[in-house]
């Protein structure tokens, strides 16, 4: 016997649409749901997925961030006959689960959404009228309805080749919402405390998804800056704790990232950023550290890792210097918060910490991290890995030019040993991913220079630019307002 | 810096050190920081713990009186222990003092609250 399932429309943002099905995975197995898919093009913003009941529809829904709602659904056609046809057909076959939908007393709205294709308001109700055989009797109420319908067209993909017809009619009833009001909860623009590297809301969202984060779950990120990642992981529920290099940081003593801001507040920290989100409570703590170093008790365990590493391109990837490559005068007797660093190469920081996540992380616990790659020579081989580690879950998301970087889940699949023979064997398993390894190179298209190196060059193509505009009779646009606009178009 | 994350931390970077742990609390200043009771939380904590590094806290705190030197078996079940471990472990916070290596004496420093565990470069 089979189980009777019921359908329902995801509705997904056409945003970040390579994460998205890493999403869905993670979430259906966090709840540990049954499901099956009847939508094979996934770039499509509408899927018709079948679960077992409204419960586990409703589960999905209350942590996707990808989602923007989910609908019962009640017709699905590629023509309007089929649609009608199949709309008429549910109404008369499921009679007793619909009639109380439609009663005197329940007021309703149907909203008409069509994707790649506008239509007038006028159109609209057209379109809504071409169903008035649905046994309706309760009023319309745009407001605040008992029930919602949504009556949606999909019109392809491509803006620039909309088809004669649609390719997708469909009808269902409003379940619930996705979690994207959270996005606007969680944005940088009203944040207390933020830097240049503090990731947006929503892919800090999707990486708490990815890394399946509980309630009661304990978190941690080893790159922590302004806590952007952790802020997420504790909205659902993570207890948090971090770790940075960059103590000027930990104590926002650095430079405001905000252009209307000149001093840091006094109370801004990771903390007050999770007090502002009402996770308080959830804030264990965060540590001054180079994670090139163990710190950490062998005992202490995660349930995730959740980190988006250095670079190297708006922020130095550094580690503590060794003693045989310290440059001179970089330390004075009273200088114990500076010691002087050198360039952690991207090769070592990811070995260290897929070593680091195999060893704290529990069982199937998961390391949620980026990986920046040139789009040219980018290909799965290149990942990182390790002998204790799965690779779970591996989206882009594309930066500026040639550049992207990938979202990398990774699941521990082996408990880790502390025998000496096998971390040998472990450590040659890690490959040395040539274009990974010196991202920040590449990057600049040009060798390593020291920072010291490069804010020379810069400042030196800044005066010669200067020079040139002034010959050309140009009156230079100041830094302040350029600055200015940099800003906005990072939180817009 | 809560006790929680004292019970984490070594000192293992340092050259020549074999533990590191358990480090040696100095508190100069410390604030008690209310927070919500999470039993679930505290239990599925404890196996992650040492016992000696939570005792030796209660030392510096002089909370011994709440917590016993050994420790002691279903301790979930010790509703009362639990929300004493609670406060020792998640309520109080440093806000200023120290961690010291037990074997090379090296001080972190812990300053509004935030441990600072970098070392210099000839130290590591
Ligand atoms: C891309 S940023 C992460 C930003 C963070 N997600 C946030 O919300 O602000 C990388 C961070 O790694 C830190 N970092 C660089 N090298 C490090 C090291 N060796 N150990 C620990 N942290 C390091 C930098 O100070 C920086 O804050």
């Amino acid at each position: 016997m089979t189980k009777i399932w019921k359908k329902y429309i995801l509705y997904f943002a056409q945003e970040h649409v390579d994460h998205r099905v890493a999403e869905f995975e993670s979430l259906v197995k966090l709840f540990s749901l049954q499901f099956r898919c009847l939508t094979d093009h996934i770039l499509k913003p509408f899927w018709i997925v079948e679960f077992p009941n409204d419960e586990a529809a409703l589960k999905y829904s209350s942590r996707s961030v990808c989602l923007r709602a989910i609908f019962e659904l009640w017709s699905h056609g590629h023509t309007a006959p089929e649609f009608h046809k199949r709309l008429g057909a549910y109404v008369d076959t499921h009679k007793s689960e619909v009639a109380g939908y439609f009663k005197p007393d329940i007021s309703f709205k149907i909203t008409v959404e069509s994707y790649n294709k506008h239509f007038s308001q006028r159109e609209k109700i057209d379109k809504i009228e071409t169903m008035d055989y649905l046994p309706i009797e309760g009023p319309v109420n745009l407001k605040s309805p008992l029930v919602e319908w949504w009556y949606i067209e999909f019109w392809g993909l491509d803006p620039t080749a909309v088809p004669p017809v649609p390719d997708d009619i469909m009808f269902g009833r409003l379940l619930a919402q996705g979690q994207r009001h959270l996005i606007k909860e969680l944005s940088l623009k009203q944040r207390k405390f933020i830097g240049n590297t503090s990731m947006d809301a929503q892919l800090s969202l999707l990486m708490a998804n990815q890394a399946m984060v509980r309630d009661g779950d304990l978190v941690f990120d080893p790159f922590v800056g302004t806590g952007s990642l952790l802020v997420s992981a504790a909205k659902f529920g993570a207890y948090v704790l971090g770790a940075d290099i960059d103590f000027m940081m930990l104590h926002a003593r650095c430079r405001p990232s905000r252009i209307t801001q000149k001093v840091r507040d006094k109370d801004e920290s990771v903390r007050s950023n999770l007090k502002q989100y009402g996770c308080a409570d959830r804030y264990m703590d965060v540590v001054v550290a180079d994670f090139s170093n163990p710190l950490w008790h062998r005992r202490l365990c995660f349930d995730s890792i959740i980190t988006d590493p250095p670079y190297g391109i708006r922020e130095a990837t550094e580690k503590v210097e060794t003693k045989g490559t310290a440059k001179e005068n970089t330390r004075t007797p009273d200088m114990a918060h500076y010691p002087s660093t050198s360039h952690y190469s991207l090769q070592h920081l990811y070995t260290d910490l897929l070593e680091f996540a195999s060893k704290h992380l529990k069982m199937e616990g998961r390391l949620v991290c980026w990986l920046p790659f040139h789009r040219d020579d980018y290909s799965e081989e290149l990942l990182p890995h390790h002998t204790h580690l799965q690779l779970v879950a591996n989206s882009e998301q594309t930066l500026t030019g040639n550049t992207a970087r990938r979202l990398l889940t990774y699941e521990k699949t082996k408990e880790y040993n502390n025998d000496e023979t096998e971390l040998s064997a472990r450590l040659t398993k890690i490959p040395t991913p040539p274009s990974c390894n010196e991202f920040r190179q590449r990057y600049f298209n040009n060798a390593i220079e020291s920072r010291q190196e490069r804010r020379m060059r810069k400042a030196e193509q800044r005066e010669i630019g200067r020079l040139e505009a002034i010959k050309r009779g140009k009156v230079p646009a100041d830094a302040r307002s350029k600055k200015c606009d940099l800003n906005k178009a990072r939180f817009d | 810096m809560k006790l929680s994350t004292y019970n984490f931390l070594t000192s293992m970077a340092i050259k020549g050190v074999k533990v590191g742990y358990p480090l040696k609390l100095t508190i100069n200043k410390k604030e008690v920081v209310e927070t919500e009771f999470n039993a679930t939380f505290v239990e599925r904590l404890l196996p992650k713990l040492d016992w000696s590094a939570i005792y030796s806290a209660a030392q510096v705190v002089e909370l011994t009186d709440d917590i016993p030197a050994v420790q002691p078996e279903n301790i979930a079940e010790n509703e009362q222990l639990m929300q004493k471990l609670h406060h020792l472990l998640f309520e109080i916070d440093v806000l200023d003092g120290q961690l010291e290596c037990p074997e090379t004496g090296r001080v972190f420093p812990i300053t509004d609250g935030i441990p600072n565990m970098l070392l210099n470069e000839d130290e590591v």
